[in-house]
């Protein structure tokens, strides 16, 4: 979309035009949303029912702290796809080692989260230390990890009689009308869009994304900081991983089998670019939210739920080529500035 | 007259570098082919270790067939990654095929027809995949990612969780029969023809050659008059064709169209792209390689299955390999550096001729 974000303040006016388009992103998305609950509610006047908002804003909470992880990946210009194998394998293992060990289930989640971060790790080194593309590695691990999720299940399954009693619980009980996972998914967001504005870090991100070469003419330790996103990314795929435990209580080697498409729809239609260098958390999360919407529209309308594939891959292709034309309008602007 | 060469050599020092360094990437593939050749005699010792049937002509029959999908698909692809692009939606695309042909079926319209209708289908959705690659400039990456989930949201669409199966029997006998007297699968032919043009394309022709040099240089090629962006198309409707004909193969050797039909395949394609020694950032590659590389998945396969591996930890296997051939470049690179350290530890003064011949 628009490098601005790298860069901010650049204080000309089509700099200052570049930064209204990016924002507009979440806003579109925000107004596409209204509008299409609108349309809901009048076919559906069930949709806007408590139980069926706070279903789907805890399910899309699941799914916006993994975008929130790919999204850190994505502005490096690497791409995740081993996600929704890490989601897999720690809601498997924290949901076995629960129904194993009569351990403390705090304990239990932070050795899941240790786990996700190796996960995440191995890829960022792996990617980094070899400098071999994302892409090939994570697909490669995209089936390595899930084949670990199959050695561990050996075939049986986690159900929820096997686990603590009120494991679920949390998926459904709020806190001031705000389910828990929405409220743990907007401090990691906050955390997120915090550090990537205002930290070192969070501005290497984006530096190494915009333009590796002048990033490590500044300075930046590039593979430090792609090895950084992809530890993050791992250890986010774990928190949403043992939510996706909580939330569904019963958990099968193949849980979470297909979501990083929906993963990777949620931030690129949430405006972080794949080329890199722009976009924000905010934003896929927004997107997240976006998906997660239309899956319950379907459901809501009755239409057949064969088609939520075919439209997130619609709207990832919309997503994209929307970004084309941005671009290409900021050249000609920018072009026209110069004149 | 050796004087005269000798003064020659000495005066252009750079000459017999560049030679070595032209030379180099031809030597390092053909030691990479050897390799693939090696793997693929070790897989078949361990094969008959592990059975007895396993250097029989059924089982060669079985291992060939079991792979022909991803083997046909690997062709495109390969020409796709040395364009420097990739396209992850191949998988898809058969199962597209699949329901594709499935459907038409059994609504009662003829196969020979209905398989007409399933490759124009093939091409079509190459072509989106191309124009939004080739023209309007989107990374292929998620190009792909996205009509990976479109094709496939679209055969369950189209074919919602049934199973169109009683196809007839000269269709199911292509699909998993041998030509009589032979343990040669039909499939293999189709393998065999299509891997001959693809060979013969790639390495003798101007399209070949314009391919590589896209990959290596995108603009240089466009500026010494290649036009990429019809190339890309190219390739990517080809592609689609293609996995559009592996969609009628799969449907024809399971005898059952299934929208689910070919999940995961994409990773089985780019690992045997790759394990044939093309290169992932483009520009390098060969179709016999990638031949090669399409037996061994074969043979490994083939022996996990008849040593008992379940088809989750194949998966692994693959992805396991996948990681080792993306990888394999860097440790060549390292092993190429320590030698030339050696080397230049024996000759302390590196020049590019050997002292004793330039003074007699």
């Amino acid at each position: 979309m628009t490098a601005t974000r790298a860069r901010p303040g650049g204080g000309s006016r089509p700099a200052a035009l570049l930064g209204a388009l990016a924002r507009s992103r979440e806003l579109t998305l925000v107004a596409v949303m209204l509008v299409l609950s609108a349309f809901v509610t009048l076919r559906a006047p069930n949709f806007l029912a408590p139980d069926n908002l706070d279903q789907v804003t805890t399910l899309a909470a699941i799914f916006a702290i993994a975008a929130v992880g790919e999204a850190l990946v994505v502005l490096t210009r690497n791409v995740d796809l081993s996600v929704e194998s890490t989601m897999g394998l720690i809601a498997f293992i924290v949901g076995d080692v629960l129904r194993q060990q009569h351990l403390p289930v705090a304990e239990v989640w932070l050795l899941g989260l240790a786990l996700a971060l190796v996960l995440g790790m191995a890829n960022g080194a792996i990617i980094t230390l070899f400098k071999v593309p994302s892409i090939v590695v994570t697909l490669g691990t995209l089936s390595i990890y899930r084949g670990i999720v199959f050695v561990v299940a050996n075939g049986s399954q986690v159900s929820l009689s096997d686990l603590p009693a009120g494991y679920s619980n949390p998926a459904t009980e709020t806190l001031a009308g705000i389910p828990y996972f929405v409220i743990v998914a907007a401090v990691i967001v906050t955390v997120f869009a915090l550090a990537l504005r205002y930290t070192h870090f969070g501005r290497q991100l984006y530096a190494v994304g915009s333009d590796p070469e002048a990033a490590s003419i500044i300075g930046v330790r590039n593979g430090w900081v792609v090895f950084a996103a992809f530890s993050l990314c791992g250890l986010l795929a774990g928190v949403a991983g043992i939510l996706w435990g909580i939330e569904f209580g019963t958990i099968y080697a193949t849980s979470a089998s297909g979501v990083v498409l929906q993963i990777v729809a949620a931030v690129v239609v949430g405006g972080v670019a794949i080329a890199g260098g722009s976009g924000t958390v905010v934003g896929a999360a927004i997107g997240a939210l976006f998906l997660g919407l239309i899956n319950n529209a379907l459901l809501l309308l009755l239409l057949p739920q064969e088609l939520l594939q075919a439209i997130y891959g619609a709207v990832i292709l919309l997503a994209v080529s929307t970004d084309a034309v941005v671009r290409l309008r900021n050249r000609r602007v920018a072009q026209a500035a110069a004149r | 007259m050796s004087e005269e060469r000798a003064a020659v050599a000495a005066e252009q020092p750079a000459v017999p570098s560049a030679l070595a360094r032209r030379r180099a990437p031809l030597a390092a593939l053909a030691r990479w082919e050897l390799l693939l050749l090696l793997i693929i005699v070790i897989l078949t010792w361990a094969g008959t270790q592990i059975s007895k049937y396993f250097l029989t002509g059924a089982n060669f029959a079985n291992l060939t067939s079991a792979v022909m999908e991803v083997a046909i698909m690997a062709l495109p692809s390969t020409l796709i990654i040395i364009a420097a692009e990739i396209d992850l939606s191949v998988e898809s695309m058969l199962g597209l095929s699949s329901a594709v042909l499935g459907f038409l079926w059994a609504a009662g319209v003829p196969l020979q027809l209905d398989i007409g209708i399933v490759l124009v289908v093939g091409a079509l959705g190459g072509l989106l995949n191309g124009l939004l690659v080739a023209r309007a400039g989107l990374p292929s990456l998620v190009v792909t990612l996205g009509t990976l989930a479109l094709f496939r949201g679209l055969a369950q669409v189209i074919l919602g969780t049934n199973a169109i199966s009683s196809f007839p029997a000269w269709f199911t006998t292509f699909g998993f029969d041998s030509i009589p007297g032979t343990p040669v699968p039909w499939t293999l032919v189709v393998f065999a023809v299509l891997a001959a043009a693809f060979w013969y394309v790639t390495h003798a022709t101007w399209v070949g050659r314009q391919i590589f040099a896209v990959g290596k240089n995108k603009d240089a090629a466009r500026y010494s008059g290649v036009d990429v962006a019809t190339l890309k198309t190219a390739l990517f409707v080809v592609s689609g064709i293609i996995a559009a004909l592996a969609g009628v193969i799969l449907t024809a050797r399971f005898s059952s169209a299934r929208a689910d039909n070919g999940t995961g395949l994409t990773l089985t394609v780019v690992t045997i792209v790759l394990l044939g020694g093309v290169d992932i950032n483009g520009g390098k590659g060969t179709i016999p390689g990638v031949i090669l590389a399409v037996f061994t998945i074969a043979a490994l396969q083939n022996a996990m299955r008849l040593a008992g591996v379940s088809s989750e930890y194949q998966a692994v296997a693959i992805g396991l390999l996948l990681i080792v051939s993306v990888t394999a470049p860097y440790f060549a690179r390292q092993a190429r550096l320590v030698s030339d350290r050696v080397r230049g530890g024996r000759h302390p003064p590196a020049t590019a001729v050997d002292p004793g011949e330039v003074i007699p």
